[in-house]
């Protein structure tokens, strides 16, 4: 028991160092392409969490679309306006604000999150082992109609709107 | 699925406005026949649907209701579950908020009247609206507003009757600003939204309020359940504010939303405003829809917000003190503003204000069933005289510019902006309010007199030659405004407030208060009434454009215009004497023997509406005093009326008689509104002018922020001076921009507005950090949330009132 | 066990640095990839509650809300497609119209 649980808190410093580490480096890197390149890294931690949290298909989510399709628009378009690549300031101006709020934004989300965490609020049954038939029943709830088939059905009216809108704001004619 | 079932059908009462505002949005605007079918069609579907439900309530299901001792049966209602959590309160069961609609006694009494005063509107606005380029927007704003107000009616939880009320919010915005081209109109738009906005506020902490210590929204699992009431009303509110109990904190929020949106004092200051819209936006705002909605909502909440007190024994709760002084200081208030104006719209508004008040008043001290009275009579006479005010401006409109065309032959004003205006009518201009300014600056050789208006009623007189149609209706809507005894609706219902006020004035100082206040506004009601009749429709026409007024000059399109115009103001008209007889007292001599033959259970609309609270109000006994007081003020205000009006006649420039009356220095305090518009000004504008200058520019700006940068920037250009000469040295002259950019950093924060996505996600950051360090606070320090939460809302209040007043300064 | 504290810290890190991305790159590609950062952030704390607080598939109450955490995360995922296509669409219409990625270049929201 214990050799688990040190095991898993191993893979969980490593993974956060990745999301984390891979999230400042997007941030920081000015090469907007490696910057890319990082945020596949800093997804990649988030999908590792997410095995850890007993939910694999999101993770398989996570790497199929986060970092097999989205990760892969943002390199396009990056490509796509490779000219603007060599701005050299990559910061604007408020840029010390925008640090110091952030950092503000941490500690209070940080606060009220351990505080709600630790509080009666949000007592929580501590090791309650997931059901192995999870995932049959997460696709049940999204097809159940007294729980998510409306919103699965306007998730994909959503996705359809996206796609046609973003054909015609980028058309060559528009 | 049935669509007969009544359970199902107030669904759907709100559906076809709302398909139609997007359909002429997406779709049909291009074509104004097609809008006009759509918008009226929808809205006539709505009544239709509406007139089926309290039809057949009416008939078959006459016991609807709650009020066991008088046989309710209960009330029709549907809802589906539509966020579940974890929530638990005494009144909730399910751990789920639920969206629903539901028909008890007192929402049908509202669809009987909105479809049908929102169906008149839309009619009326055929014709209003007839030449304006932006008609179909006109259109499609409308039905939104008339959806959003359907919606509000059927809603069975506070927070789809929020969602109403805020979309009315966002419709009276777009349409009183609907000519933006004339500052004062888009300055009053501003106004009416941020002004609501300080209720709103407000309403939404009491909803989250009562959200928090019940666990639901619903009405029916609130004020139709004996003991969340019970438990609300003995809890202390949190960390004993004010002494207050649970009840009576979220009864003075909710009761502060209704002042917002029903405009009584001090947020009163946005509805003459609103006048700057185009006339059926008037007739919405003050009849069918919006002010309504305040009352409808305290109307509706009255068992919470008397949860507590027992009226009938003098014992009134906080919220129902405080609507007993806001209500009766608000009418008597009003109604001495509106006998000194002389725009025909205004004193409408300062009278819609000042009604308004009765029903507030008479809701704070119990008088339940009289104030929903009020309501819907209000509701007919006040559309009617909104109406007929704007037929009576169109037709000034055409008479001046008759006028011109007769002297000085038809050129000079024939280059509107109405594309669509054919020469064959040669000048006739839409009711474009917009074009009068705008006029005028074309043509500034033309006119060298100020600008004529036509909506002030020292320029007209005599109209009601060639405006039968319109003088007669008005003087109806106006008598039943004024209470002409018993045969208008208005005097029925107003006799009605009185006489409550009446019977419980022995037992709470407050009712003789408010009996006596609204006494005395009742007389200087039918005093200004009488005074704007015989300004506007009698003596002789004391202008050009009076003597030419007219809507029908015999073209075929001029008289569809005009009896779309007028058809409505008929209906309404009839609907301002019929509805007053469905609250006779049974004990009225003669007149309620007539009705109880029809009636035979007594009077109908206190029996129907009554069954809408747990334990109905008790029945008055028929007393003499109340009428004759009804019948006096009413005889006064007219005599006096008479008196200074059409006994002496009125002449175009000579003082206004009352102004010998009252003296120089008081009807000056009275045209000028009490002056507090200045009195914002004085109070909120310039100090926060003095602090946004001086504190925030010179101390925070200046010091404080770009003292900051200053240091940073320097110590960075300093590190980078230091990697500079590293630089040189080592890697001989590398990237010395880091220093520069953080240097330029100080310089350009200057700019505050700067239109830069990211500095307003930095201002959306900060408010969201002000929420999060709230929530801290709740934590942390639970007992002094209330506190907290008081001074912010006073912070955001007065940075209202700021851009508020500002606007309405700027406008003035 | 990691406690639930953990994860939602690390995610609190991972929100917050993605608000500096938004908040101060000039890139509007490199302000996208940090409002990616932000949405991965708040499905971390989606799928932690929900393993934590309500990992049975039905709730005591006897309503089934045992798959809202992830059903939230899988709609975050899809919202996040659909912002990442308009948005990289409406950046290369930006750029071809205006020859800039620079989200300060834009301003014409001034006043």
């Amino acid at each position: 028991m214990q050799n688990i649980d040190l095991i898993q808190w191993i893979a969980f410093v490593i993974l956060s160092i990745l999301v984390l580490g891979g999230g400042l480096l997007v941030v920081t890197d000015r090469n907007l392409f490696h910057g890319a390149l990082w945020l596949l890294v800093s997804l990649f931690g988030v999908a590792g969490l997410f095995v850890m949290l007993s939910a694999p298909f999101l993770a398989a989510v996570q790497v199929l679309v986060y970092m097999g399709a989205i990760v892969i628009l943002i390199i396009f378009a990056i490509m796509l306006t490779r000219r603007m690549m060599g701005i050299r300031e990559s910061v604007n101006a408020r840029w010390p604000i925008g640090l110091v709020m952030s950092a503000l934004a941490f500690l209070v989300v940080s606060f009220i999150l351990t505080l709600a965490s630790s509080s009666q609020l949000l007592a929580y049954p501590a090791n309650v082992a997931v059901q192995p038939d999870s995932l049959i029943n997460f696709g049940k709830a999204l097809v159940d109609t007294n729980q998510y088939a409306l919103p699965f059905e306007l998730a994909s009216l959503l996705l359809t709107a996206a796609l046609i809108g973003s054909i015609v704001i980028a058309r060559e004619d528009g | 699925m049935n669509f007969s079932d009544l359970n199902i059908l107030p669904w759907l009462i709100p559906i076809p406005p709302l398909v139609a505002f997007f359909v002429i949005i997406l779709f049909a605007g291009r074509s104004k026949l097609l809008t006009h079918i759509i918008a009226i069609g929808a809205i006539f579907l709505s009544w239709l649907m509406s007139f089926y439900a309290v039809y057949t309530i009416v008939t078959q299901h006459k016991d609807l209701g709650t009020a066991a001792a008088l046989g309710g049966k209960g009330v029709f209602a549907s809802s589906v579950t539509w966020l579940v959590n974890g929530a638990t309160g005494p009144g909730t069961a399910t751990g789920a908020l639920g969206m629903g609609v539901m028909l008890d006694p007192l929402n049908t009494i509202m669809l009987f009247m909105v479809p049908l005063a929102c169906l008149l509107i839309f009619i009326y606005t055929l014709g209003y609206m007839a030449h304006d380029p932006r008609n179909t927007r006109f259109f499609a704003f409308l039905s939104l507003f008339a959806g959003a107000m359907l919606t509000l009616v059927v809603a069975d939880n506070l927070l789809l009757l929020f969602i109403g009320w805020e979309v009315m919010g966002l419709c009276s915005y777009l349409l009183i600003g609907f000519w933006y081209e004339k500052p004062s109109a888009y300055q009053a738009a501003i106004k009416a939204f941020m002004t609501t906005r300080v209720g709103d506020v407000i309403m939404m902490i009491g909803i989250a309020y009562l959200w928090a210590s019940t666990g639901t929204l619903s009405f029916r699992a609130i004020l139709h359940n004996e003991d969340v009431l019970h438990k609300l009303a003995t809890t202390p509110a949190l960390g004993g504010f004010l002494g207050l109990t649970a009840a009576g904190l979220i009864g003075l929020c909710i009761v502060a939303g209704t002042i917002g949106k029903s405009a009584q004092f001090p947020l009163h200051v946005w509805l003459p405003d609103a006048m700057e819209g185009p006339t059926p936006v008037s007739a919405m705002i003050h009849a069918a829809a919006m002010v309504s909605a305040g009352v409808y909502l305290v109307i509706r909440m009255y068992p919470l917000l008397s949860a507590g007190g027992n009226p009938e024994a003098g014992v009134l709760t906080p919220p129902m003190i405080l609507m007993s002084i806001v209500g009766s200081f608000t009418a008597l208030f009003a109604a001495t503003i509106a006998v000194s104006q002389n725009d025909i719209k205004k004193v409408l508004a300062y009278s819609t204000i000042s009604q308004l008040g009765f029903m507030i008043a008479a809701l704070g001290i119990g008088a339940y069933v009289a104030a929903a009275f009020h309501l819907i009579t209000h509701a007919f006479f006040k559309a009617l005289l909104f109406l007929g005010s704007g037929s009576v401006i169109h037709a000034m409109e055409h008479g001046e510019h008759a006028a011109h065309a007769a002297h000085e032959g038809h050129t000079a004003h024939d280059q509107g902006h109405v594309p669509d205006a054919s020469p064959a009518h040669g000048g006739h201009e839409a009711p474009h309010a917009a074009t009068e300014p705008i006029e005028h600056h074309e043509h500034p050789l033309h006119d060298p007199e100020p600008a004529f208006d036509p909506q002030d009623m020292r320029n007209m007189g005599g109209l009601g030659r060639n405006m039968p149609v319109t003088m007669w209706t008005f003087i109806i809507g106006g008598a039943s405004l004024a209470g002409f005894p018993l045969i208008t609706a208005g005097f029925w219902s107003k006799d009605e407030i009185l006489a409550d006020a009446w019977h419980l004035s022995a037992q709470s100082p407050l009712a003789v208060l408010v009996l006596v206040s609204l006494a005395v506004a009742a007389i200087l009601t039918a005093f200004y009434t009488f005074r704007q009749i015989a300004l506007t429709f009698w003596g002789e026409p004391r202008t050009e454009a009076a003597k030419f007024a007219q809507h029908n000059d015999g073209t075929a399109e001029a008289r569809n215009i005009s009896a779309q115009m007028t058809a409505p103001l008929i209906v309404l008209a009839f609907m301002a004497i019929v509805a007053g007889f469905a609250g006779v007292n049974p004990g009225f001599p003669i007149i309620g023997a007539i009705t109880s033959r029809f009636f035979p259970q007594g009077a109908p609309f206190a029996n129907f509406v009554g069954r809408t609270l747990l334990e109905a109000p008790e029945h008055l006994d028929f007393s003499w005093w109340p009428v004759l007081v009804s019948f006096s003020v009413f005889l006064i205000g007219v005599g006096m009326g008479y008196a200074l009006y059409v006994r002496r006649q009125y002449a175009l420039g000579q003082k206004d008689p009352m102004e010998d009356i009252v003296g120089a220095d008081i009807y000056r305090i009275l045209q000028k509104k009490y002056y507090v518009d200045e009195f914002y000004g004085w109070a909120f504008i310039n100090p926060l002018r003095w602090i946004a200058t001086t504190l925030v520019s010179q101390i925070v700006d200046k010091g404080i922020i770009d003292g900051t940068l200053n240091i940073i920037a320097t110590s960075a250009t300093w590190i980078g001076n230091l990697f500079r000469e590293f630089n040189r040295v080592v890697i001989d002259g590398v990237s010395d921009g880091i220093p520069d950019a953080i240097a330029d950093a100080g310089r350009s924060l200057r700019s505050v507005q700067s239109g830069h996505i990211q500095q307003y996600l930095l201002y959306a950051l900060v408010a969201a950090l002000w929420v999060g360090l709230n929530l801290i606070l709740l934590a942390v320090f639970p007992l002094a949330v209330p506190w907290a939460a008081l001074a912010q809302v006073v912070i955001a209040v007065l940075l209202i009132l700021f851009f508020n007043v500002s606007g309405s300064r700027a406008s003035n | 066990m990691v406690p639930l504290n953990a994860y939602l810290i690390v995610a609190a890190g991972l929100f917050s640095i993605g608000m500096f991305a938004a908040l101060a790159r000039r890139n509007v590609i490199a302000i996208l990839m940090g409002v990616e950062l932000m949405l991965n952030a708040v499905n971390i704390n989606l799928v932690a509650f929900w393993r934590f607080l309500t990992p049975a598939t039905e709730a005591s109450s006897g309503l089934k809300v045992g798959m809202s955490g992830q059903a939230f995360a899988a709609f975050v995922f899809v919202v996040a497609a659909a912002e990442v296509a308009v948005g990289l669409a409406l950046i290369i219409s930006m750029y071809r119209n205006r020859r800039t990625v620079i989200a300060e270049d834009v301003d014409t929201l001034r006043y």
